[in-house]
């Protein structure tokens, strides 16, 4: 833009010259903008010194070893080396359990968001509320109240709510050990999150579909859409797009962070036998329990390439859906 | 004629409240989702009861939902456990409460702030700013948490509270939320207004901000949600124990206690402690977020 507009006045000027120009022009434009400068500007110190610096530092801190009390020392590959070829926890426990964690609740509870907000908004107003504050309601109970809530329900002997109602049921002999033992906990990681996931993704998605222009409706209508199914795929979703990948964005990030609450339910770290150990955990592990820093940031530097990856594929899907 | 249209809202108020008049899509997606909730509020339901159990009805066999006799005697377990300690839990609360109300307020102000120019104004820059909010989105900051550390210590903010509410303001959900809000309100409306003479300021505070009502309220329920359950600020930032805060003292509580018995009365009643301002701050707020909808009709 601005290299085809100066052509014709600048002929005479040397290229220094117009190069000075551009540079004074290209500052004024920025001048003009001041406002704007400082109106972001709170934001983008706290988003550059928190966000954007710790990124970063954690690029660099990966290839070092640094264990918080002697100065980090230059390792080269040597922490990525380790972790794919020899840290057999994180191969054999964490990564297995992190991608299955995350498959099932990042996705499931992205579709279970958007068929419940879904189903809200063809609700008449009065009750939309209500039922939007139940769903929400979990997720307000946050991780450190999720615990305690879920500890007693699941607790492994005959007291526990779950075990008692099973026993008197008949369906189980003997108290199941929901969240200390290897076979259970990662379930009850998986139902305790799923539970909790109806959070800003599916108050965005609901606030989406609820601002979806009645006419559209309408006109899609006399256009001989007749099923509530064809009305969602070629009305409800293209227009909260913007929504739905917010929604799926939040899903996905969700479910690698999530991943603790084995942890807390548990109440170890290591969970017992590795069962929970998803790469959050084993992050926390080698950080805080071990203090080898710089192993741990190489470590969250793979997560961040991952979750990184996740989305990426998530915009692709959202991308062909476009294409249609 | 005031009667009249008093009954007359009384009347429709008596017809939607039967069912017999919703269509049966509607009949059906009532019926799923008084399921769920029934599923989703149990949890909840027993929390409301279990703090008020006393020990004999938190242990018995088989356990029952509700309270049979209800008592105090968790909530005052739970104040007492803190005696023998230098810090009172008060302080704990105390902390708690000073750190999400600081957050909510600068969190709302400053991403506020932040998205207005990033939607409206075409500056130099503004594609690469929400390029690299929207990159963020994708991260979750626990993943950085030890870089993180390093940069609040060599900050020096360590054990105030600032170290507890600026890395919470750096959370790009809220400009990103406010940014799509903001996307929404006619360019015609601020250039009239340009027209008329404004300041910027006074576009923002006349215009952009009355409009974007519900994404504040959202936003502020976020923050606050996030401030109040957030135990991550006092585990890496906060070496003083009386800096710390209130879910981080819960963690303490009850870490460990799988499949046992001390203090889970404690527990249950500092549960109850910490989800009742979630749940009446998100009431209080969602019934503006909806009203200021209908009112305003957003799109």
């Amino acid at each position: 833009m601005l290299k085809s507009e100066p052509l014709v006045l600048q002929k005479p000027h040397s290229s220094a010259n117009r190069l000075r120009n551009k540079a004074a022009a290209a500052l004024q434009t920025i001048w003009s903008f001041r406002a704007s400068y400082i109106f972001i500007a709170p934001f983008m110190v706290c988003f550059i010194i928190f966000i954007m610096v710790p990124v970063i530092a954690a690029f660099a801190l990966s290839f070092m070893y640094y264990n918080s009390l002697e100065p980090p020392r230059f390792v080269g590959w040597a922490n990525f080396r380790y972790m794919l070829s020899q840290d057999l926890i994180l191969i054999k426990y964490a990564l297995p359990n992190t991608f299955k964690f995350a498959v099932i609740v990042g996705p499931g509870g992205y579709i279970a968001s958007f068929l419940l907000a879904w189903l809200i908004s063809i609700l008449p107003g009065v009750y939309r509320k209500w039922f939007t504050l139940a769903m929400y309601t979990p997720s307000l109970a946050g991780g450190v109240t999720m615990g305690i809530i879920w500890i007693p329900l699941l607790s492994g002997d005959r007291i526990g709510y779950l075990n008692s109602f099973l026993l008197k049921a008949g369906l189980i002999n003997e108290p199941v050990l929901w969240v200390t033992s290897k076979e259970y906990l990662m379930t009850s990681m998986i139902v305790v999150t799923l539970w909790s996931s109806m959070g800003i993704g599916f108050l965005a998605m609901l606030a989406g579909i609820l601002n979806v222009n009645p006419e559209l409706y309408e006109a899609a209508k006399l256009d001989g859409i007749r099923s509530r199914l064809e009305e969602i795929w070629y009305i409800t979703i293209p227009s909260t797009k913007p929504q739905m990948l917010f929604g799926a964005v939040m899903a996905i990030v969700g479910a690698f962070k999530a991943g603790g609450i084995g942890q807390q339910l548990s109440g170890m770290n290591p969970t017992p036998q590795y069962a929970g150990h998803v790469i959050v955990t084993h992050i926390d592990d080698y950080g805080f329990i071990r203090f080898e820093l710089g192993y741990a940031t190489a470590l969250s530097v793979f997560l961040l390439v991952l979750i990184y990856m996740a989305n990426k594929l998530c915009w692709r899907l959202f991308g062909t859906k476009e294409d249609e | 004629m005031q009667v009249a249209g008093k009954l007359q809202k009384l009347f429709i108020w008596k017809k939607r409240s039967k069912l017999r008049s919703l269509s049966p899509m509607e009949k059906f997606s009532a019926i799923v989702l008084v399921l769920l909730s029934i599923f989703m509020l149990l949890p909840l339901v027993y929390i409301f009861n279990h703090a008020f159990k006393p020990y004999q009805e938190l242990f018995i066999y088989p356990p029952n939902i509700f309270v049979r006799d209800p008592s105090f005697q968790n909530f005052v377990e739970l104040l007492s456990i803190t005696k023998g300690t230098a810090t009172p839990i008060t302080r704990y609360i105390f902390n708690s409460v000073i750190v999400a109300i600081l957050c909510v307020i600068i969190v709302t102000v400053v991403s506020a702030m932040c998205a207005y120019p990033i939607s409206k104004h075409k500056f130099p820059g503004h594609k690469l700013v929400f390029g690299s909010i929207l990159l963020t989105l994708l991260f979750a900051p626990e993943t950085v948490a030890i870089p993180r550390y390093l940069v609040v210590s060599n900050l020096g903010i360590m054990n105030t509270y600032l170290g507890h509410v600026l890395p919470m303001v750096a959370v790009p959900t809220g400009v990103f939320l406010m940014k799509q809000f903001i996307d929404q309100l006619p360019n015609e409306l601020i250039d009239s207004a340009k027209m008329d003479g404004a300041r910027e300021h006074t576009i923002f505070l006349r215009i952009v901000v009355p409009v974007i009502m519900p994404a504040v309220a959202t936003i502020g329920i976020i923050a606050f949600h996030a401030a109040w359950g957030n135990t991550e600020t006092s585990t890496l930032f906060m070496q003083d124990e009386e800096m710390k805060t209130f879910p981080f003292y819960i963690h303490t509580l009850t870490s460990g206690m799988a499949n046992n018995v001390a203090r889970q009365g404690a527990a249950a009643a500092a549960a109850l402690l910490m989800f009742l301002p979630n749940l009446i701050i998100f009431l209080l707020f969602q019934s503006k977020v909806i009203a200021t909808m209908a009112h305003s009709g957003i799109k």
